[in-house]
């Protein structure tokens, strides 16, 4: 029963999270900037205004793949609030992924092809931090299922600290923030236009927008996920968390400057397989030891 | 059980037919009847096993003229690879045959007396090779009738020996059916070497330069393990007296000699399922016309050596022998898919994506336990359908537009509708379908885990990335929009019927697997392992469902939806004004200047050229220094 009911409440609420959210960081981004910055309901706005819009298209195909995206990444959220299996969640989270990149290169268009490509190479960057995540979960708990995991009389964190220093290292990546927003980018300095969605337009471009929204609240749980344990104190821990990790992702995008593709995929599997792959190593010795 | 006898002598009586017949249209009925055959005795011996109560088999204790039989067809196999070595000037390669073959001749005639063993054994393993040899091997011959037509049709500087190449795909499947079916040791090793031989021949098929050399590297690698495989023979009749294959695995753990018997077989199945640092064969076997890829990528061959390893892994869970092969295939399965993504050859792509599969499935094999071997039956069951398709695939795909490059295939699914489609399927059923993607690598890492095994979870975890990444950009192509007409579809009948079949099987695999895993694959599992296992929990498996139901359905809908709403076109943009047919734009000279776009390669960071010599140095050390390890503890 809680199952549905966290659901029904994910489906409801995310979007708007997700849009709150990123209206306060445009806020917080134009103040480290020195602007005023747009209202916190700007995003909002720009989503209604863009559905009130006559859809214009390069490739019909388009749309469907983004229906499609659209679709799945709800469908993980949805799934990790059941409390179902994680890697299961992150599993659709990359097919949806996935269909985004099958919408930029659909297009033939040179700067959303582009966009398409860099996408798949952050993919390729960032998959290896987030199955080792899942294993991290599933040797700190003995368990793929979230609602098990949160069941747990400790965090996780304290037996993944590597993990999760990977984990916030990709979601850099995953949040599109600078440095490594290469494939498209909230800012308007792209040197490759709006990169992979480039093509989308009007309801195509909110559908995408909304989409953003749950993911980056699925996202978010995930870090939580990390802090959440049977003590319900621990939820307030997790958002606390949660919302630090969201302002040092904001502070990374403003002052740091966009890499090379190559920069990116080795800094991240250096810090994936040092971060990760030690903790990895130490909690499987002491897991033996245990045994 | 006539049939078992008759699946394995057919295909060797229909080879000769082959040679001797020298009309086309009457070989060519001959071949599609036997083919039909071979699948229909399949058939028979599935129905009669069913009957039986799906219980495993033992058949023929006592087989002295048989074996006679055998040795003589050893002979006459070393004196041909012997001949063609020297002719070749090759000669260092003819002591591999040499040497083994008599080591097993003075065993059979003057080794010492051993238990009395049933040489053919029929269980839910072999009969699953059966059919995937019977039925991917027959239709590869359906196709291989109308793609050698046209192939000597464009190649007229080779010389046409359809004869020479039916026969050697028929003798080819006869040795698959009598490796998978016997348990002899001296049996298994004689279909091995009938193997090796068949898939050197077929790769020089075109007798150039490069036909031979790549076929005489195959040569010498698979020798190389047939001869590991003779002397693991030898040192177990010797010192414990029986070769049956299903005793040893059983009483593996508890003898030391069994021990180093078992890590020589896996050492032997490692050259043949093409892992590192013998991988070279496979790549170079792309010369040879497109059938006999698709037949050594996927029904036969390299699945005879992950054959043997799923055999033994019940044996190998645990052990130093175990933990090498998982190395091996871990590291396989990722340094092949990094090295893949730097190819833009489509045969290339796909050789190296079924090395690094073949990598995943032995890393399955070598930590042994029922959980990865449940994942490396069903990476085998989807990599056997998918490789057969996407091979054949490509190969029509050529014979139309004579290319085989990805970077061609742009928009290849408007251009070549069917063809694209059918890659399409196959692709997507390989990595993106629910199972290939999640489920292998959810119980393969599970397993990892729980066996403490680090260095595969690692290997799993970036190899994953890596696939996602060539297979995603090959897709990419596929779909991409383009203005270019269409290309005439010249496809031949037979060769559709076997394509269509095989995208048929593969989308029914996808959405049936829960159900084979059910009736099938578990049953088979605790055959081996004696215990009863459910590798796919329930809940997860209504979640698959659902899952299927969105990747495939959402886009059909929407496609149906779409077709009846009016959406505005417009071109693209270009970062100067489109031409009007989104292909070319105006630059600064005022003149239209036409757009290409190419897929990331990277070949200067992981082009084969820079990544196998190490690849392949790091895991022969690996080999070299756990053999010793083993070898000495054995002998010790």
């Amino acid at each position: 029963m809680t199952s549905v009911i966290s659901v029904i409440c994910f489906l409801v609420l995310a979007p708007f999270v997700g849009g709150l959210l990123e209206g306060l960081e445009r806020k917080i981004s134009a103040r480290m900037q020195g602007r005023v910055g747009p209202p916190v309901l700007q995003p909002f706005y720009d989503v209604r205004k863009l559905m009130n819009k006559q859809t214009i298209v390069v490739n019909k195909a388009q749309t469907l793949l983004i229906v499609t995206f659209f679709i799945l990444q709800i469908f993980t959220g949805c799934l990790f609030y059941a409390g179902s299996d994680i890697m299961l969640c992150f599993f659709l989270l990359s097919t949806g992924a996935t269909f985004l990149v099958f919408a930029g290169s659909v297009t033939y268009s040179p700067s959303s092809t582009l966009g398409a490509n860099r996408e798949l190479l952050q993919m390729m960057a960032y998959e290896p931090a987030v199955l080792l995540a899942c294993v991290g979960f599933y040797l700190a708990n003995k368990t793929f299922n979230v609602s098990e995991i949160i069941g747990a009389h400790n965090s996780s964190i304290l037996y993944l600290p590597g993990f999760f220093i990977a984990y916030v290292f990709i979601l850099t990546i995953k949040m599109r923030k600078s440095p490594f927003d290469l494939s498209t980018s909230h800012h308007a300095h792209q040197e490759v236009v709006k990169g992979i969605t480039t093509e989308l337009g009007s309801r195509n471009l909110a559908l995408y927008q909304i989409t953003e929204w749950y993911e980056n609240v699925f996202l978010l749980s995930v870090l939580g996920l990390f802090i959440v344990n049977s003590n319900p104190i621990s939820y307030v821990v997790a958002v606390v968390v949660v919302l630090a990790v969201w302002f040092l992702e904001i502070l990374i995008d403003n002052t740091s400057a966009r890499v090379k593709w190559y920069v990116l995929l080795r800094v991240t599997w250096i810090v994936t397989s040092l971060a990760a792959g030690i903790n990895l190593l130490i909690l499987m010795i002491t897991r033996r030891k245990l045994l | 059980m006539l049939v078992v006898p008759f699946l394995i002598c057919f295909p060797f009586l229909v080879s000769i037919l082959m040679f001797c017949i020298r009309v086309n249209k009457v070989r060519n009925a001959i071949a599609y009847i036997s083919a039909l055959v071979i699948m229909g005795g399949v058939a028979v011996l599935v129905i009669q096993w069913i009957m039986g109560g799906q219980k495993p088999i033992a058949l023929y204790y006592d087989t002295h003229i048989v074996d006679m039989i055998m040795l003589g067809a050893e002979l006459l196999l070393m004196v041909i690879v012997t001949i063609l070595c020297f002719k070749y000037k090759r000669y260092w390669i003819s002591l591999l045959t040499i040497v083994p073959t008599l080591m097993l001749a003075w065993l059979e005639l003057f080794g010492p007396e051993t238990e009395r063993i049933n040489h053919i054994y029929i269980d839910h393993l072999a009969i699953l090779m059966c059919i995937i040899v019977g039925l991917i091997g027959g239709l590869i011959i359906i196709y291989a009738v109308g793609y050698m037509h046209g192939y000597h049709h464009h190649h007229l500087e080779f010389q046409d020996r359809r004869y020479y190449f039916f026969m050697l795909l028929f003798l080819f499947l006869g040795a698959m059916f009598g490796f998978v079916l016997s348990s002899s040791l001296n049996w298994i090793d004689l279909f091995w070497e009938m193997t090796s031989v068949c898939s050197f021949l077929l790769i020089g098929y075109t007798k150039t330069d490069e036909a031979i050399e790549n076929s005489f590297r195959a040569l010498w690698m698979n020798l190389l393990g047939g001869t590991a495989l003779a002397v693991g023979i030898v040192y177990l009749s010797l010192t414990y007296g029986n070769l049956n294959l299903q005793t040893i695995v059983s009483r593996g753990p508890y003898y030391n000699s069994i021990t180093l018997c078992i890590a020589l077989f896996a050492f032997a199945a490692l050259t043949k399922a093409a892992q590192l640092p013998f991988s070279k064969w496979l790549m170079g076997a792309m010369v040879a016309p497109t059938p006999s890829s698709a037949l050594l990528h996927s029904a036969t061959m390299v699945k005879a050596g992950i054959y043997i390893l799923f055999r033994l892994s019940p044996a190998m869970s645990g052990t130093t022998t175990g933990m090498m092969v998982a190395f091996v295939g871990g590291f396989t399965f990722l340094a092949a898919s990094l090295m893949a993504i730097a190819q833009s050859d489509g045969k290339k792509v796909l050789a190296l994506s079924t090395v690094s599969n073949l990598g995943l499935m032995t890393a399955c094999a070598g930590v042994g336990q029922a959980e990865t071997l449940w994942a490396g039956v069903f990476l085998m069951i989807f990599h056997a359908i998918s490789k057969s398709l996407l091979f054949q695939d490509i190969g029509a795909t050529e014979n139309a537009m004579h290319s085989r490059d990805v970077e061609d295939m742009h928009g290849l699914i408007y251009r070549l509708p069917r063809l694209g489609q059918f890659m399409f399927i196959g692709i997507v059923g390989m990595f993106l379908a629910p199972f290939g993607m999640l489920i292998s690598k959810w119980s393969a890492l599970r397993a990892s885990v729980d066996e403490g095994n680090i260095i595969l979870v690692v290997f799993i975890c970036f190899g994953s990335a890596t696939t996602l990444f060539y297979w995603t950009k090959w897709l990419n192509k596929l779909i991409s929009s383009t203005e270019e007409g269409p290309i005439k579809d010249i496809t031949k009948r037979n060769e559709m019927i076997s394509l269509t079949i095989h995208a048929g099987l593969m989308v029914a695999l996808c959405i049936l697997f829960p159900l084979l895993s059910k009736i099938y694959v578990e049953p088979l599992l605790s055959e081996m392992f004696g215990t009863a296992v459910s590798v796919l929990p329930q809940s997860l498996l209504y979640v698959l469902v659902i899952i299927i139901m969105v990747v495939f359905l959402v886009p059909l809908i929407a496609y149906r939806y779409m077709k009846r709403i009016r959406t505005n076109e417009k071109p693209s943009y270009m970062h100067g004004v489109n031409e009007g047919d989104n292909r070319s734009f105006t630059d600064s000279f005022g003149k239209p200047k036409e757009l290409v776009l190419s897929n990331w390669y990277f070949k200067n960071y992981f082009g084969q050229r820079k990544l196998m010599f190490p690849c392949s140095m790091i895991a022969a050390a690996v080999i070299m220094v756990m053999l010793s390890v083993i070898v000495g503890g054995a002998l010790l």
